[in-house]
């Protein structure tokens, strides 16, 4: 595969996405202010000071959406990745299994996914204590129901094929074939699967937040920007949009890039296939 | 007498999108040119590839897949169809050329009943009325033979078999009265059994209705017996054209040649019966949902032998291999290898058993892992079951390459760069790496090319001599079996219904079954198909 | 392929054999009764598991025990957890969900509202968004490959990308404040006209459709393109059938099945699309009250409402799941 083979729009969304991440790392060199330094009046309008204005309570807002990448992009990825190595790990072991062990997984999973994502956290973050580790874990926990699907389907075309029943037949163990047969075949589906999760989870944590039930303050997490900010809106302060803008590029940055991964696995999965 | 159809000097070309590469343009159909009169049968004839079916839909101005006819002419009683723009392609389609595709089930829509659709295109075309053409449509049901043939009609797609489905496209095809069907390789997703039913029924019906027919097919058994002329095809462009007699009894070319007198291969089966390296005891085996697949099966195989086990598909003879491998338990009977009783399940084998029994697939695409190279693939065994590595490893992969008649360049390929038969050879070395003494066969050369099949067949036999190797070869095909077997087993229905020395299985007195199969086998010959038919006709009045 | 159904030994068999369609269904339905049961253990015993108990929740760290131990009675949670379950799925098959603990009102009354509030913004969102998503899918798939569908395809792209909140505040900010046109916040009360109800909730009901609209175009789009590519619709092309007539004879019988799922699919999304919609229109509805309660720990009606949500889903799905098996000819005509 050539670099010029890629299309201009993967390119817009890789741009994004190393955008965000450079905001996200080098941070505290970046924003012109603190995360949570006052520095001047309440919701001040956007101007040659202020690139984007100030906030509910006096902060600077590009400071404040700098600082937020940071929040954001840490717990999303950090809930992707668990939420993605605990569905393969149980999708795969499920379809080389067989058997009980699949059925009692599959039916398990069945269940978890008849309650919708987002009910179904509010119910768990209304009896759970609030801190980023819960947070994450429940992010974590209720989307790898999604990639267990996927990857129990994905993982059940490829164990199917003869050349894992060669493999069986030489008398392999499980986890070579899971490792050495399956993954490598799975590894252009499951790449775009692992994106599509990314952009869910951004915007989950982003809603979470908003409701009050996500990151708490005074950490800056776009989704509670918005939600700080809500209120200026009916005063035609366009403050709340300014992290709510950040999500959205964000989210489109990284769907952008799944939807030419999606195309070259040549699947016709319409939607991000999620409630 | 004027030229029914007559292409000339035809092109056709497509864009093909290799991975990983930019796309490029290739011709599938290089300058060819052919005729046929009215109420004749042309067959074209060639290997995958050869640009056959391409051929046959240019006759109705159709590309499948983003092919483009992009020189040439195709004339339809003079008239270059080519040249008609949209509206008068679609009075010829239906109408004047209909069309028979190999698979009937995927082609029929499983939303409608099979007799409206059969008469769609006469009544949409304003060729006739509904009634009309449901009298038509019953008619040609009663030529072709199919069971109930009022009650035909209301059934679905999917409630009837595939060689009925097989017959109700014909009867589709011509239901309009056409000039022209194009039949796209119509028996070849069928059992050979079925397969003469329907070649004679479509025989028939084309003689009753005097419809002219371009017959594609890759069996030149099966095309000589319905066709007044053949078109060898390879590569898109014409390899040689004549009458079928001349065809199929002078041969000019030497390509066509070696089509007709593919397997020629042919041994003398070995009359030893000491030193019995498989035994098969009294299986009976089945799928969890009771369903019972083997019945009883008792068989057993000499040291350094073949055994050839032949059957149809759902006969049970994949599944025999499956339990002789330990992928599928047996409810019971026993396997014995080498005097040893072997674990009915995978799980109970020692990594010697395991070693010492390979399988070859009919699929060697799906039969090896894409992500690995020619090296990993045969290297694996070496390293699984003797702990070879590195440049030991490398240095006896060349020397299995050498030994299937490979060059060493191979090592560093992916299965995707090999033809088909590269790839059953490279399959063929990853089962000798395990130097096992039994290989299960199961149907290696079917989904190739009869040539390539007959390089994959010599190269089996000539392993067998080498190395004492002992098979299990599973073939719906009997010539395979008359040609590499010692001993034979044929299946029917899950059960054993013939099982022998190879001379004794295929000499009379034979059981019913047996006898169905050997002469449902189309032979290289004109006429043989009548001969079969008139020999049924008397049976039947005889009895 | 012939399969002669013979008599079989099993009744159960034979029934399935004889009305596969309806044992299907009945299956289906089962299956969803006990995933709601089981929806409502995992509701209720989530909910069991808060760590510490109700009662020092309830009235915070400074309570003496002696007041724990009335709260406790006085909320039952001193008997065992098999009983309070079964009372409360009892109470709640009733229509009885309970006390609210931050209002001390009946619960049920308190949704009864604000469910209906909640359905009928869902039911004008799926009005305007159901067919708008269906035409677009088609003119995406008409203009497959060409600058319409990659046009399309872009925008719905970032129509998904774009959280509720962000479109929601965004519509807000141009149509009710700076043009006017629109009210915000979206309050309904009782005895409100019909009208006057349709144009409060006329922003949070454009949220939704732009929500759920890419959505459900966009997997359309994957259904039609599926059954276009079919070989029966070749068959009917080679037998001179014009588009118009190959797609309504042909294709439409074939497509409308998956269709409707996706649109029972969707419905079911947007179902729970309206949790943070309300919450940014400040609309009265069951959205709101769930999330209300989920910051104050009001257990009661986080239970009522997070099975009510559950419910919905589970049978919007079971009917996307029974009309994909009714509009399946196989089993519609068996052999």
């Amino acid at each position: 595969m050539r670099l010029r083979d890629i299309p201009i729009t993967a390119w817009i969304g890789i741009a994004g996405i190393v955008l965000a991440f450079i905001f996200a790392i080098f941070a505290p060199w970046l924003a012109p202010h603190g995360e949570s330094e006052i520095v001047a009046g309440v919701w001040e309008p956007m101007g040659n000071t202020y690139l984007l204005g100030t906030d509910n309570l006096g902060r600077d807002l590009l400071s404040r959406v700098i600082y937020g990448a940071r929040t954001t992009l840490f717990v999303a990825l950090a809930a992707t990745i668990i939420s993605f190595s605990l569905g393969i790990l149980l999708s795969f072991t499920a379809a080389v299994s067989r058997g009980i062990i699949d059925t009692v997984f599959s039916r398990f999973n069945d269940l978890m996914m008849s309650i919708p994502t987002l009910i179904f956290a509010l119910v768990v973050l209304a009896v759970l204590p609030q801190n980023l580790l819960i947070l994450i874990l429940v992010m974590a926990v209720l989307d790898s129901t999604r990639v267990y699907r996927l990857g129990r389907a994905v993982a059940l075309d490829v164990a199917v094929m003869e050349f894992v029943e060669a493999a069986k037949l030489r008398g392999e163990g499980r986890l070579w074939i899971i490792f050495r047969e399956i993954l490598p075949n799975t590894l252009s589906p499951l790449l775009a699967e692992f994106g599509l999760r990314f952009a869910f989870s951004i915007l989950f944590l982003s809603t979470l937040s908003f409701l009050g039930l996500g990151i708490q303050p005074p950490a800056a997490d776009w989704g509670g920007m918005v939600k700080d900010n809500k209120d200026g809106i009916i005063f035609g302060i366009p403050a709340a949009l300014v992290p709510g803008g950040a999500i959205a590029a964000l989210a489109i940055c990284v769907n952008l890039v799944v939807d030419w991964l999606l195309k070259r696995t040549s699947s016709l999965k319409g939607g991000r296939g999620d409630a | 007498m004027p030229e029914l159809l007559s292409i000339r000097n035809l092109k056709i070309e497509a864009t093909s999108y290799p991975p990983g590469e930019p796309p490029k343009r290739v011709t599938i159909v290089d300058g060819v040119s052919l005729d046929l009169e009215k109420g004749k049968v042309l067959g074209l004839i060639g290997e995958s590839g050869a640009g056959k079916s391409t051929i046959g839909l240019s006759a109705l101005a159709y590309g499948r897949g983003g092919a483009e006819i992009t020189g040439g002419e195709v004339l339809l009683d003079g008239q270059n169809i080519l040249a008609m723009g949209k509206g008068g392609i679609r009075k010829v389609r239906g109408a004047r050329v209909c069309y028979v595709a190999q698979s009937a089930a995927a082609a029929f829509n499983p939303a409608h009943k099979l007799g409206d659709q059969v008469i769609e295109a006469s009544v949409r075309h304003g060729l006739m009325t509904r009634e009309k053409a449901r009298e038509r449509a019953l008619y040609l049901f009663r030529v072709l033979g199919l069971p109930n043939p009022e009650g035909f009609g209301d059934r679905f797609p999917h409630q009837v078999s595939g060689g009925q489905l097989q017959r109700a496209m014909t009867a589709m095809a011509l239901c309009s009265n056409p000039e022209l069907i194009v039949f796209d390789e119509p028996t070849t997703a069928l059992d050979v059994t079925t397969q003469i039913d329907v070649l004679a029924a479509i025989k028939h019906a084309i003689e009753e209705t005097h419809t002219a027919a371009l017959y594609i097919t890759h069996d030149l058994a099966v095309v000589a017996q319905i066709s007044d002329d053949i078109m060898v095809l390879r590569h898109g462009k014409t390899v040689e054209y004549g009458t079928a007699r001349q065809i199929i009894e002078e041969p000019r070319q030497d390509y066509t040649r070696a089509l007709v007198n593919v397997r020629q291969t042919g041994k003398e089966e070995a009359q030893d019966q000491s030193g019995t390296l498989l035994k098969v005891e009294n299986i009976t085996a089945g799928y969890p949902n009771g369903f019972k697949v083997l019945h009883d099966v008792s068989l057993h195989l000499p040291k350094g032998q073949t055994l050839a086990v032949v059957g149809e598909s759902g006969s049970g003879k994949s599944t025999l291999a499956r339990v002789i491998t330990g992928l599928l338990p047996p409810l019971s009977g026993t396997v014995t290898f080498d005097g040893k009783p072997m674990s009915a399940a995978l799980s109970g084998r020692s990594r010697d058993d395991l070693r010492r029994i390979q399988l070859i697939y009919q699929m060697a695409d799906t039969a090896m892992n894409p992500r690995q190279t020619v090296r990993d693939i045969i290297g694996r065994p070496l390293t699984f079951y003797y702990g070879l590595r590195g440049a030991a490893k490398t240095a006896r992969v060349k020397e299995l390459l050498e030994q299937i008649e490979m060059a060493s360049g191979f090592v560093d390929r992916y299965p995707a760069e090999l033809s088909g038969g590269q790839k059953q050879r490279v399959a063929i070395a990853r089962a000798l790496a395990a130097k096992p003494e039994l290989i299960l066969c199961d149907e290696p050369t079917s989904a190739l090319d009869p040539l390539v099949a007959e390089g994959i067949l010599k190269l089996l036999m000539r392993l067998q001599e080498e190395s004492q190797l002992s098979y299990v070869f599973i073939t719906h095909d009997i010539a395979i079996v008359r040609a590499i077997a010692d001993s034979v087993a044929v299946m029917h229905r899950g059960k054993l219904v013939r099982f022998g020395q190879k001379r004794t299985v295929l000499s009379p007195p034979f059981d019913d079954y047996t006898d169905l199969l050997l002469k449902s086998v189309p032979e290289m010959e004109i006429g043989w198909l009548e001969r079969v038919l008139a020999t049924r006709r008397m049976e039947s009045a005889g009895n | 392929m012939t399969m002669t159904s013979e008599p079989s030994g099993l009744p159960a068999r034979k029934f399935r054999e004889r009305y596969p369609l309806l044992a299907l269904i009945l299956q289906r339905l089962g299956l969803s009764a006990v995933l709601l049961l089981a929806v409502s253990v995992l509701i209720f015993a989530g909910v069991e598991a808060l760590p510490g108990d109700f009662a020092t929740t309830y009235l915070g760290q400074s309570a003496t025990p002696q007041a724990v131990e009335n709260i406790r009675s006085q909320l039952g949670l001193d008997r065992p957890v098999t009983t309070r379950y079964f009372e409360w799925l009892g109470n709640a098959l009733q229509g009885d969900f309970g006390t609210s603990w931050a209002s001390r009102n009946s619960v049920s009354e308190q949704i009864g509202n604000r469910l209906g509030n909640s359905l009928f913004l869902a039911f004008f969102a799926a009005l305007v968004s159901v067919p708008l998503a269906i035409a677009l899918g088609m003119v995406s798939v008409h203009f497959r490959n060409r600058v319409p569908d990659k046009v399309i395809n872009v925008i719905s792209l970032a129509a998904i990308s774009l959280p509720e909140f962000f479109i929601g505040y965004l519509l807000i900010l141009f149509f009710a404040v700076n043009l006017g046109i629109a009210t915000f916040p979206a309050t309904v009360f009782e005895g409100m006209s019909f009208v006057d109800r349709l144009k409060a909730i006329a922003l949070p009901a454009a949220t939704l459709v732009l929500v759920v609209l890419a959505h459900m175009m966009r997997m359309t789009r994957a259904a039609i393109l599926s059954v276009m590519s079919s070989a029966y619709m070749e068959t009917a092309e080679l037998k001179g059938l014009g588009a118009f007539r190959a797609i309504v004879k042909h294709a439409a019988p074939n497509a409308i099945a998956p269709i409707v799922n996706v649109v029972a699919l969707n419905l079911a999304y947007l179902v729970v699309g309206v949790v943070v919609v309300e919450v940014v229109f400040v609309y009265p509805g069951m959205g709101q009250y769930m999330v209300d309660a989920v910051t104050v720990r009001d257990m009661p009606v986080v239970q009522a409402c997070g099975l009510i949500f559950a419910a919905f889903y589970i049978l919007l799905n079971m009917l996307a799941d029974i009309i994909a098996i009714v509009a399946n000819p196989r089993l519609r005509h068996p052999r």
